[in-house]
Protein backbone atom coordinates (compact mmCIF):
# COMPACT_ATOMS: atom_id res chain seq x y z
CA UNK A 1 0.00 0.00 0.00
CA UNK A 2 1.25 3.47 -0.84
CA UNK A 3 1.35 4.98 2.64
CA UNK A 4 2.41 8.52 1.82
CA UNK A 5 2.34 10.96 4.73
CA UNK A 6 -0.19 8.93 6.71
CA UNK A 7 0.48 6.08 9.13
CA UNK A 8 -0.86 2.60 8.37
CA UNK A 9 -3.39 3.08 11.15
CA UNK A 10 -4.72 6.33 9.61
CA UNK A 11 -5.03 4.65 6.23
CA UNK A 12 -6.75 1.64 7.80
CA UNK A 13 -9.37 3.86 9.49
CA UNK A 14 -9.71 5.90 6.29
CA UNK A 15 -10.32 2.84 4.15
CA UNK A 16 -12.33 0.91 6.72
CA UNK A 17 -13.98 3.53 8.90
CA UNK A 18 -15.46 2.10 12.09
CA UNK A 19 -18.94 3.17 13.15
CA UNK A 20 -19.71 5.23 10.06
CA UNK A 21 -23.35 6.19 9.82
CA UNK A 22 -26.01 7.84 11.92
CA UNK A 23 -28.03 6.90 14.99
CA UNK A 24 -31.73 7.53 14.67
CA UNK A 25 -33.03 9.21 17.83
CA UNK A 26 -29.49 9.83 19.09
CA UNK A 27 -29.18 11.05 22.67
CA UNK A 28 -26.50 13.56 21.72
CA UNK A 29 -25.43 14.99 18.37
CA UNK A 30 -22.40 17.19 17.78
CA UNK A 31 -21.60 18.85 14.49
CA UNK A 32 -18.51 20.99 14.06
CA UNK A 33 -16.69 22.49 11.09
CA UNK A 34 -13.24 23.84 10.39
CA UNK A 35 -13.46 27.03 8.36
CA UNK A 36 -9.78 26.75 7.35
CA UNK A 37 -10.23 23.67 5.24
CA UNK A 38 -13.99 23.10 5.13
CA UNK A 39 -14.05 19.80 7.06
CA UNK A 40 -17.36 19.00 8.74
CA UNK A 41 -17.73 16.29 11.41
CA UNK A 42 -20.97 15.02 12.90
CA UNK A 43 -20.97 12.68 15.87
CA UNK A 44 -24.01 10.73 17.14
CA UNK A 45 -24.13 9.27 20.65
CA UNK A 46 -26.40 6.71 22.28
CA UNK A 47 -26.09 7.05 26.03
CA UNK A 48 -27.52 4.77 28.71
CA UNK A 49 -27.10 5.90 32.31
CA UNK A 50 -23.93 7.89 31.92
CA UNK A 51 -22.28 5.39 29.58
CA UNK A 52 -21.81 5.78 25.82
CA UNK A 53 -23.23 2.56 24.44
CA UNK A 54 -23.00 3.49 20.79
CA UNK A 55 -21.29 6.16 18.69
CA UNK A 56 -21.45 6.81 15.00
CA UNK A 57 -20.11 9.51 12.77
CA UNK A 58 -20.40 11.18 9.41
CA UNK A 59 -17.53 13.27 8.10
CA UNK A 60 -16.91 15.47 5.10
CA UNK A 61 -13.17 15.83 5.05
CA UNK A 62 -9.73 14.55 4.28
CA UNK A 63 -8.19 11.20 5.18
CA UNK A 64 -7.06 12.45 8.58
CA UNK A 65 -10.51 13.84 9.39
CA UNK A 66 -12.23 10.55 8.54
CA UNK A 67 -9.66 8.52 10.46
CA UNK A 68 -9.89 10.85 13.49
CA UNK A 69 -13.68 10.52 13.54
CA UNK A 70 -13.49 6.77 13.24
CA UNK A 71 -10.86 6.44 15.97
CA UNK A 72 -12.80 8.75 18.30
CA UNK A 73 -15.90 6.56 18.08
CA UNK A 74 -13.73 3.53 18.87
CA UNK A 75 -12.16 5.24 21.86
CA UNK A 76 -15.40 6.47 23.44
CA UNK A 77 -17.65 3.44 23.01
CA UNK A 78 -18.27 1.85 26.40
CA UNK A 79 -16.81 4.77 28.29
CA UNK A 80 -18.67 6.98 30.76
CA UNK A 81 -19.26 10.59 29.74
CA UNK A 82 -16.54 11.82 32.07
CA UNK A 83 -14.09 9.24 30.76
CA UNK A 84 -14.93 10.24 27.18
CA UNK A 85 -14.48 13.92 27.97
CA UNK A 86 -10.99 13.23 29.24
CA UNK A 87 -9.91 11.90 25.81
CA UNK A 88 -7.83 14.64 24.26
CA UNK A 89 -7.12 15.29 20.62
CA UNK A 90 -3.54 14.20 21.29
CA UNK A 91 -4.86 10.83 22.45
CA UNK A 92 -6.84 10.47 19.21
CA UNK A 93 -3.78 11.39 17.13
CA UNK A 94 -1.57 9.05 19.15
CA UNK A 95 -4.01 6.17 18.75
CA UNK A 96 -3.78 6.76 15.00
CA UNK A 97 0.00 6.46 15.06
CA UNK A 98 0.42 10.21 14.64
CA UNK A 99 -0.83 12.75 12.13
CA UNK A 100 1.16 15.08 9.83
CA UNK A 101 1.65 18.51 11.49
CA UNK A 102 -0.84 20.27 9.20
CA UNK A 103 -3.43 17.62 10.01
CA UNK A 104 -3.37 17.85 13.79
CA UNK A 105 -6.47 20.05 13.56
CA UNK A 106 -8.45 17.02 12.38
CA UNK A 107 -8.03 15.37 15.77
CA UNK A 108 -8.98 18.70 17.41
CA UNK A 109 -12.14 18.70 15.33
CA UNK A 110 -12.98 15.19 16.57
CA UNK A 111 -12.49 16.26 20.18
CA UNK A 112 -14.71 19.29 19.59
CA UNK A 113 -17.43 17.17 17.98
CA UNK A 114 -17.41 14.88 21.01
CA UNK A 115 -17.72 17.81 23.42
CA UNK A 116 -20.58 19.35 21.43
CA UNK A 117 -22.39 16.00 21.29
CA UNK A 118 -22.09 15.54 25.05
CA UNK A 119 -23.24 19.12 25.64
CA UNK A 120 -26.22 18.38 23.42
CA UNK A 121 -26.97 15.27 25.47
CA UNK A 122 -26.75 17.23 28.72
CA UNK A 123 -28.98 19.95 27.34
CA UNK A 124 -31.58 17.40 26.30
CA UNK A 125 -31.39 15.89 29.76
CA UNK A 126 -31.78 19.31 31.31
CA UNK A 127 -28.29 19.17 32.74
CA UNK A 128 -26.75 21.78 30.43
CA UNK B 1 -3.76 -2.98 -14.94
CA UNK B 2 -0.64 -0.94 -14.13
CA UNK B 3 -1.02 2.39 -12.41
CA UNK B 4 -2.78 5.06 -14.43
CA UNK B 5 -1.06 8.44 -14.48
CA UNK B 6 -3.50 11.29 -15.00
CA UNK B 7 -1.33 14.01 -13.47
CA UNK B 8 0.66 15.27 -16.45
CA UNK B 9 -0.03 18.86 -15.40
CA UNK B 10 2.30 18.16 -12.50
CA UNK B 11 5.04 16.59 -14.58
CA UNK B 12 5.56 14.11 -17.40
CA UNK B 13 7.86 11.08 -17.59
CA UNK B 14 11.10 11.56 -19.52
CA UNK B 15 10.66 10.12 -23.02
CA UNK B 16 13.03 7.19 -23.60
CA UNK B 17 14.41 8.97 -26.69
CA UNK B 18 15.11 12.04 -24.56
CA UNK B 19 16.90 9.97 -21.94
CA UNK B 20 19.03 8.28 -24.63
CA UNK B 21 20.02 11.68 -25.98
CA UNK B 22 20.98 12.88 -22.50
CA UNK B 23 22.98 9.90 -21.27
CA UNK B 24 26.30 10.56 -23.07
CA UNK B 25 26.45 14.05 -21.56
CA UNK B 26 26.69 12.72 -18.02
CA UNK B 27 29.92 10.79 -18.55
CA UNK B 28 31.34 10.50 -22.06
CA UNK B 29 30.77 14.13 -23.04
CA UNK B 30 31.21 15.58 -19.57
CA UNK B 31 33.24 18.65 -20.57
CA UNK B 32 32.34 22.16 -19.51
CA UNK B 33 30.63 23.91 -22.42
CA UNK B 34 32.54 27.09 -21.56
CA UNK B 35 35.86 25.31 -22.19
CA UNK B 36 35.68 25.79 -25.91
CA UNK B 37 39.43 25.77 -26.46
CA UNK B 38 39.64 22.10 -25.60
CA UNK B 39 38.00 19.18 -27.37
CA UNK B 40 36.15 18.08 -24.22
CA UNK B 41 34.31 21.37 -24.08
CA UNK B 42 33.50 21.77 -27.75
CA UNK B 43 31.07 18.87 -28.09
CA UNK B 44 28.88 19.91 -25.11
CA UNK B 45 29.09 23.53 -26.24
CA UNK B 46 27.77 22.56 -29.66
CA UNK B 47 25.08 20.38 -28.07
CA UNK B 48 23.85 23.27 -25.93
CA UNK B 49 23.73 25.50 -29.00
CA UNK B 50 21.76 22.91 -30.95
CA UNK B 51 19.30 22.50 -28.10
CA UNK B 52 18.92 26.28 -27.95
CA UNK B 53 18.12 26.30 -31.65
CA UNK B 54 15.49 23.55 -31.23
CA UNK B 55 13.86 25.26 -28.23
CA UNK B 56 13.76 28.45 -30.30
CA UNK B 57 12.05 26.58 -33.15
CA UNK B 58 9.50 25.17 -30.71
CA UNK B 59 8.19 28.66 -29.97
CA UNK B 60 9.22 30.39 -33.25
CA UNK B 61 11.98 32.43 -31.64
CA UNK B 62 15.61 33.15 -32.59
CA UNK B 63 18.38 31.07 -31.06
CA UNK B 64 19.78 34.10 -29.18
CA UNK B 65 16.38 34.69 -27.62
CA UNK B 66 16.49 31.49 -25.52
CA UNK B 67 18.09 31.54 -22.06
CA UNK B 68 18.44 28.27 -20.20
CA UNK B 69 17.59 28.28 -16.49
CA UNK B 70 17.13 25.72 -13.72
CA UNK B 71 13.34 25.64 -13.52
CA UNK B 72 10.16 27.34 -14.68
CA UNK B 73 10.11 29.06 -11.30
CA UNK B 74 13.54 30.52 -12.01
CA UNK B 75 12.45 31.60 -15.50
CA UNK B 76 9.43 33.38 -14.05
CA UNK B 77 11.63 35.07 -11.45
CA UNK B 78 14.28 36.06 -14.00
CA UNK B 79 11.66 37.54 -16.31
CA UNK B 80 9.59 39.42 -13.75
CA UNK B 81 12.31 40.67 -11.42
CA UNK B 82 14.68 41.19 -14.34
CA UNK B 83 12.24 43.24 -16.40
CA UNK B 84 10.97 45.17 -13.37
CA UNK B 85 14.43 46.17 -12.20
CA UNK B 86 15.66 47.05 -15.68
CA UNK B 87 12.65 49.25 -16.34
CA UNK B 88 11.99 50.87 -12.98
CA UNK B 89 12.79 54.30 -14.40
CA UNK B 90 9.59 54.01 -16.50
CA UNK B 91 7.20 53.30 -13.64
CA UNK B 92 6.58 51.18 -10.60
CA UNK B 93 3.33 49.34 -11.20
CA UNK B 94 3.23 45.62 -12.01
CA UNK B 95 0.14 43.51 -12.67
CA UNK B 96 -0.35 39.77 -12.23
CA UNK B 97 -3.45 37.74 -12.94
CA UNK B 98 -5.34 36.25 -10.02
CA UNK B 99 -4.59 32.70 -11.17
CA UNK B 100 -0.81 32.80 -11.66
CA UNK B 101 1.44 30.03 -10.39
CA UNK B 102 3.03 30.65 -6.96
CA UNK B 103 6.35 31.34 -8.70
CA UNK B 104 4.71 34.51 -10.03
CA UNK B 105 2.22 35.34 -7.26
CA UNK B 106 4.74 34.99 -4.48
CA UNK B 107 7.05 37.60 -6.02
CA UNK B 108 4.54 40.31 -5.11
CA UNK B 109 5.76 40.93 -1.55
CA UNK B 110 9.40 40.99 -2.61
CA UNK B 111 8.67 43.44 -5.42
CA UNK B 112 6.70 45.62 -3.01
CA UNK B 113 9.70 45.62 -0.66
CA UNK B 114 11.72 47.07 -3.55
CA UNK B 115 9.22 49.89 -3.95
CA UNK B 116 7.07 48.42 -6.71
CA UNK B 117 3.30 48.46 -6.57
CA UNK B 118 1.69 45.11 -7.41
CA UNK B 119 -1.96 44.62 -8.27
CA UNK B 120 -3.96 41.62 -9.46
CA UNK B 121 -6.27 41.25 -12.45
CA UNK B 122 -9.54 39.37 -12.06
CA UNK B 123 -10.64 36.40 -14.14
CA UNK B 124 -14.17 35.33 -15.05
CA UNK B 125 -15.83 32.10 -13.91
CA UNK B 126 -14.04 30.19 -16.67
CA UNK B 127 -10.66 31.58 -15.64
CA UNK B 128 -10.38 33.95 -18.62
CA UNK B 129 -8.73 37.30 -17.91
CA UNK B 130 -11.18 40.14 -17.35
CA UNK B 131 -9.95 42.53 -20.05
CA UNK B 132 -11.94 45.42 -18.60
CA UNK B 133 -10.24 44.94 -15.25
CA UNK B 134 -6.87 44.82 -17.00
CA UNK B 135 -7.67 48.03 -18.90
CA UNK B 136 -8.71 49.77 -15.68
CA UNK B 137 -5.67 48.66 -13.75
CA UNK B 138 -3.07 49.26 -16.49
CA UNK B 139 -2.32 52.86 -15.54
CA UNK B 140 0.39 55.10 -17.04
CA UNK B 141 2.66 53.98 -14.25
CA UNK B 142 2.40 50.31 -15.23
CA UNK B 143 5.61 48.81 -16.62
CA UNK B 144 4.95 45.07 -16.62
CA UNK B 145 2.09 42.57 -16.78
CA UNK B 146 2.41 38.83 -16.18
CA UNK B 147 -0.37 36.52 -17.33
CA UNK B 148 0.07 32.78 -17.76
CA UNK B 149 -0.68 31.20 -21.14
CA UNK B 150 -2.72 28.34 -19.69
CA UNK B 151 -3.67 27.40 -16.17
CA UNK B 152 -2.66 23.86 -15.34
CA UNK B 153 -5.23 23.49 -12.57
CA UNK B 154 -8.34 24.33 -14.56
CA UNK B 155 -6.98 24.03 -18.10
CA UNK B 156 -8.14 27.41 -19.42
CA UNK B 157 -6.04 29.04 -22.16
CA UNK B 158 -5.77 32.85 -21.96
CA UNK B 159 -6.23 35.27 -24.90
CA UNK B 160 -2.53 36.20 -24.84
CA UNK B 161 -2.48 37.74 -28.35
CA UNK B 162 -5.32 40.11 -27.55
CA UNK B 163 -3.77 41.10 -24.23
CA UNK B 164 -0.37 41.67 -25.86
CA UNK B 165 -1.88 44.00 -28.47
CA UNK B 166 -3.45 46.13 -25.76
CA UNK B 167 -0.24 46.24 -23.71
CA UNK B 168 1.95 47.03 -26.71
CA UNK B 169 -0.17 50.10 -27.48
CA UNK B 170 0.60 51.34 -23.97
CA UNK B 171 4.27 50.38 -24.05
CA UNK B 172 3.80 47.91 -21.19
CA UNK B 173 6.07 44.84 -21.08
CA UNK B 174 4.38 41.45 -21.11
CA UNK B 175 5.62 38.24 -19.54
CA UNK B 176 3.69 35.02 -19.96
CA UNK B 177 4.30 31.77 -18.13
CA UNK B 178 4.11 29.20 -20.92
CA UNK B 179 4.66 26.21 -18.62
CA UNK B 180 1.25 24.79 -19.47
CA UNK B 181 1.43 25.30 -23.22
CA UNK B 182 4.97 25.22 -24.68
CA UNK B 183 5.55 21.71 -26.00
CA UNK B 184 1.90 20.76 -25.43
CA UNK B 185 0.20 22.88 -28.07
CA UNK B 186 1.71 24.98 -30.89
CA UNK B 187 3.15 28.21 -29.45
CA UNK B 188 4.39 31.13 -31.55
CA UNK B 189 5.89 33.86 -29.38
CA UNK B 190 6.04 36.31 -32.29
CA UNK B 191 2.36 35.84 -33.06
CA UNK B 192 1.44 35.99 -29.38
CA UNK B 193 3.42 39.22 -28.98
CA UNK B 194 4.96 38.52 -25.59
CA UNK B 195 8.27 39.99 -24.43
CA UNK B 196 9.26 37.00 -22.35
CA UNK B 197 7.82 33.52 -21.97
CA UNK B 198 8.70 30.64 -19.67
CA UNK B 199 9.25 27.22 -21.24
CA UNK B 200 9.27 24.13 -19.01
CA UNK B 201 10.63 20.95 -20.67
CA UNK B 202 9.55 18.56 -17.92
CA UNK B 203 6.00 19.40 -18.96
CA UNK B 204 6.62 17.85 -22.39
CA UNK B 205 8.59 14.68 -21.62
CA UNK B 206 11.89 16.43 -20.99
CA UNK B 207 13.90 16.33 -17.77
CA UNK B 208 13.34 18.24 -14.53
CA UNK B 209 15.95 20.70 -13.26
CA UNK B 210 16.13 22.65 -16.48
CA UNK B 211 13.90 25.23 -18.16
CA UNK B 212 14.19 28.14 -20.54
CA UNK B 213 13.11 31.71 -20.92
CA UNK B 214 12.23 33.22 -24.26
CA UNK B 215 13.47 36.80 -24.16
CA UNK B 216 12.54 38.97 -27.11
CA UNK B 217 15.54 40.51 -28.86
CA UNK B 218 16.16 43.97 -27.44
CA UNK B 219 14.26 43.35 -24.22
CA UNK B 220 15.98 45.04 -21.28
CA UNK B 221 16.44 42.64 -18.39
CA UNK B 222 18.71 42.63 -15.34
CA UNK B 223 20.02 39.28 -14.18
CA UNK B 224 19.80 38.60 -10.46
CA UNK B 225 22.41 35.88 -10.64
CA UNK B 226 25.94 37.22 -10.55
CA UNK B 227 28.77 35.00 -11.68
CA UNK B 228 30.24 33.96 -15.02
CA UNK B 229 29.04 34.90 -18.48
CA UNK B 230 27.05 31.80 -19.36
CA UNK B 231 23.72 32.24 -21.12
CA UNK B 232 24.79 35.59 -22.54
CA UNK B 233 25.29 36.90 -19.02
CA UNK B 234 21.67 36.43 -18.03
CA UNK B 235 22.12 33.21 -16.07
CA UNK B 236 25.51 32.59 -14.53
CA UNK B 237 26.52 29.06 -13.61
CA UNK B 238 27.78 26.05 -15.50
CA UNK B 239 25.01 24.83 -17.77
CA UNK B 240 23.08 21.64 -17.01
CA UNK B 241 24.27 20.10 -20.27
CA UNK B 242 22.41 16.75 -20.08
CA UNK B 243 19.24 18.58 -19.08
CA UNK B 244 19.60 21.11 -21.88
CA UNK B 245 20.28 18.36 -24.44
CA UNK B 246 17.21 16.51 -23.15
CA UNK B 247 15.14 19.67 -23.45
CA UNK B 248 16.20 20.05 -27.06
CA UNK B 249 15.30 16.46 -27.84
CA UNK B 250 11.95 16.80 -26.04
CA UNK B 251 11.23 19.96 -28.05
CA UNK B 252 12.07 18.20 -31.31
CA UNK B 253 9.75 15.28 -30.49
CA UNK B 254 7.01 17.67 -29.35
CA UNK B 255 7.14 19.49 -32.71
CA UNK B 256 7.10 16.25 -34.70
CA UNK B 257 4.28 14.62 -32.77
CA UNK B 258 2.06 17.51 -31.74
CA UNK B 259 -0.69 16.89 -34.32
CA UNK B 260 -1.24 13.25 -33.51
CA UNK B 261 -0.96 13.90 -29.78
CA UNK B 262 -3.57 16.65 -29.80
CA UNK B 263 -6.02 14.52 -31.74
CA UNK B 264 -5.66 11.60 -29.31
CA UNK B 265 -5.83 13.72 -26.18
CA UNK B 266 -8.90 15.56 -27.39
CA UNK B 267 -10.65 12.25 -28.07
CA UNK B 268 -9.71 10.81 -24.66
CA UNK B 269 -10.66 13.88 -22.66
CA UNK B 270 -13.99 14.20 -24.50
CA UNK B 271 -14.87 10.65 -23.46
CA UNK B 272 -13.73 11.42 -19.91
CA UNK B 273 -15.92 14.54 -19.71
CA UNK B 274 -18.92 12.76 -21.18
CA UNK B 275 -18.48 9.76 -18.90
CA UNK B 276 -18.04 11.83 -15.76
CA UNK B 277 -20.96 14.13 -16.46
CA UNK B 278 -23.32 11.26 -17.20
CA UNK B 279 -22.34 9.08 -14.24
CA UNK B 280 -21.77 11.52 -11.38
CA UNK B 281 -24.48 13.61 -9.82
CA UNK B 282 -23.50 17.03 -8.41
CA UNK B 283 -20.39 17.28 -10.61
CA UNK B 284 -19.28 20.73 -11.81
CA UNK B 285 -16.52 21.17 -14.38
CA UNK B 286 -14.05 24.01 -13.93
CA UNK B 287 -12.23 26.06 -16.54
CA UNK B 288 -13.44 27.01 -19.99
CA UNK B 289 -15.42 24.24 -21.74
CA UNK B 290 -13.69 24.77 -25.10
CA UNK B 291 -10.71 27.12 -24.79
CA UNK B 292 -8.66 24.70 -22.75
CA UNK B 293 -5.68 22.39 -22.79
CA UNK B 294 -6.27 19.13 -24.65
CA UNK B 295 -6.37 16.09 -22.39
CA UNK B 296 -7.37 18.14 -19.36
CA UNK B 297 -10.50 17.71 -17.24
CA UNK B 298 -11.05 19.43 -13.92
CA UNK B 299 -14.11 19.36 -11.75
CA UNK B 300 -15.48 19.48 -8.24
CA UNK B 301 -18.17 17.35 -6.73
CA UNK B 302 -20.55 18.66 -4.12
CA UNK B 303 -20.41 16.85 -0.76
CA UNK B 304 -17.15 15.10 -1.67
CA UNK B 305 -13.81 16.24 -0.26
CA UNK B 306 -10.91 16.38 -2.70
CA UNK B 307 -8.16 14.73 -0.68
CA UNK B 308 -10.35 11.76 0.18
CA UNK B 309 -11.27 11.37 -3.47
CA UNK B 310 -7.61 11.68 -4.45
CA UNK B 311 -6.59 9.04 -1.87
CA UNK B 312 -9.27 6.60 -3.04
CA UNK B 313 -8.32 7.12 -6.68
CA UNK B 314 -4.70 6.50 -5.70
CA UNK B 315 -5.69 3.30 -3.86
CA UNK B 316 -7.38 2.21 -7.08
CA UNK B 317 -4.18 2.83 -9.04
CA UNK B 318 -5.06 6.26 -10.43
CA UNK B 319 -2.80 9.30 -9.96
CA UNK B 320 -4.55 12.67 -10.17
CA UNK B 321 -4.34 16.10 -8.54
CA UNK B 322 -6.58 17.99 -6.15
CA UNK B 323 -7.01 21.68 -5.45
CA UNK B 324 -8.36 20.67 -2.07
CA UNK B 325 -7.10 22.71 0.85
CA UNK B 326 -6.38 19.53 2.73
CA UNK B 327 -4.26 18.10 -0.06
CA UNK B 328 -2.49 21.36 -0.79
CA UNK B 329 0.18 21.56 1.86
CA UNK B 330 0.08 18.36 3.80
CA UNK B 331 3.54 18.72 5.30
CA UNK B 332 3.19 22.33 6.42
CA UNK B 333 4.32 22.92 10.00
CA UNK B 334 0.76 23.75 11.00
CA UNK B 335 -2.65 24.27 9.43
CA UNK B 336 -1.90 27.79 8.23
CA UNK B 337 -1.00 26.24 4.87
CA UNK B 338 -4.51 24.86 4.49
CA UNK B 339 -6.05 27.34 2.12
CA UNK B 340 -8.34 26.44 -0.73
CA UNK B 341 -6.74 26.77 -4.16
CA UNK B 342 -6.39 30.46 -5.08
CA UNK B 343 -7.22 29.50 -8.67
CA UNK B 344 -10.57 27.95 -7.77
CA UNK B 345 -11.35 30.81 -5.42
CA UNK B 346 -10.56 33.27 -8.24
CA UNK B 347 -12.99 31.55 -10.61
CA UNK B 348 -15.73 31.93 -8.02
CA UNK B 349 -15.87 28.52 -6.39
CA UNK B 350 -16.61 29.08 -2.66
CA UNK B 351 -13.72 27.80 -0.49
CA UNK B 352 -15.85 25.28 1.37
CA UNK B 353 -17.01 23.81 -1.93
CA UNK B 354 -13.78 23.82 -3.90
CA UNK B 355 -12.33 21.31 -1.47
CA UNK B 356 -13.84 18.67 -3.74
CA UNK B 357 -11.81 19.67 -6.76
CA UNK B 358 -9.91 17.14 -8.82
CA UNK B 359 -8.01 17.58 -12.05
CA UNK B 360 -7.15 14.86 -14.53
CA UNK B 361 -4.41 15.71 -17.00
CA UNK B 362 -3.77 13.09 -19.61
CA UNK B 363 -0.57 12.43 -21.53
CA UNK B 364 0.57 10.89 -24.78
CA UNK B 365 0.75 7.35 -23.39
CA UNK B 366 -2.71 7.23 -21.83
CA UNK B 367 -5.26 4.98 -23.52
CA UNK B 368 -9.02 4.78 -23.93
CA UNK B 369 -8.92 1.60 -21.84
CA UNK B 370 -7.47 3.64 -18.94
CA UNK B 371 -10.15 6.29 -19.36
CA UNK B 372 -12.84 3.61 -19.24
CA UNK B 373 -11.28 2.09 -16.11
CA UNK B 374 -11.31 5.47 -14.34
CA UNK B 375 -14.93 5.96 -15.39
CA UNK B 376 -15.82 2.54 -14.02
CA UNK B 377 -14.18 3.18 -10.64
CA UNK B 378 -15.00 6.78 -9.79
CA UNK B 379 -18.81 6.58 -9.32
CA UNK B 380 -18.41 3.97 -6.55
CA UNK B 381 -15.82 6.09 -4.73
CA UNK B 382 -18.00 9.18 -4.98
CA UNK B 383 -21.04 7.27 -3.69
CA UNK B 384 -19.06 5.98 -0.71
CA UNK B 385 -17.77 9.47 0.19
CA UNK B 386 -21.18 11.07 -0.26
CA UNK B 387 -22.78 8.53 2.05
CA UNK B 388 -20.17 9.47 4.64
CA UNK B 389 -20.80 13.20 4.25
CA UNK B 390 -23.04 15.03 6.75
CA UNK B 391 -23.42 17.75 4.10
CA UNK B 392 -24.95 15.25 1.69
CA UNK B 393 -27.20 13.97 4.48
CA UNK B 394 -28.39 17.53 5.07
CA UNK B 395 -29.05 18.12 1.37
CA UNK B 396 -31.02 14.89 1.13
CA UNK B 397 -33.05 15.58 4.22
CA UNK B 398 -33.83 19.28 4.19
CA UNK B 399 -35.18 20.65 7.43
CA UNK B 400 -33.22 18.29 9.61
Amino acid sequence: MAKGPYSDKVMDHFMNPRNMGEIEEADGVGEVGNPACGDVMKLYLKIEGDRIVDAKFKTFGCGAAIASSSMTTELIKGKTIDEALSISNEAVAEALGGLPPAKQHCSVLAEEALKVAIEDYKKKKGQG
Amino acid sequence: MDRIYFDHASTTPVDRRVLDAMLPYFSEQFGNPSSILIEEGRVPNKAVDEARETLAQLVNAEREEIIFTGSATESNNLAIKGLALANRDKGKRILFSDIEHFSVMNQADFLRSLGFEVDFIKVDNYGIIDLEDLKNKATDDTILVSIMHANLEIGTIEPIEEIALFLKERDILFHSDGTGTCGRIPVDVKKLGVDTMTISPHQFYGPKGVAALYMKRGAKLISFMQGGFQEMGYRAGTENVPGIVGSGKAAQIAMEEVGEKLERLTRLSRRLWDGLSSSIEYIHFTGHPNIRLPGHASFWIEFVEGESLLLWLNLNGIASASGSACASNMMAADETGLKASHVLTAVGVPPEICSGSISFSLGKDNTMEEVEYVLSVIPGIVKRLMEMSPLYEKARKPGR
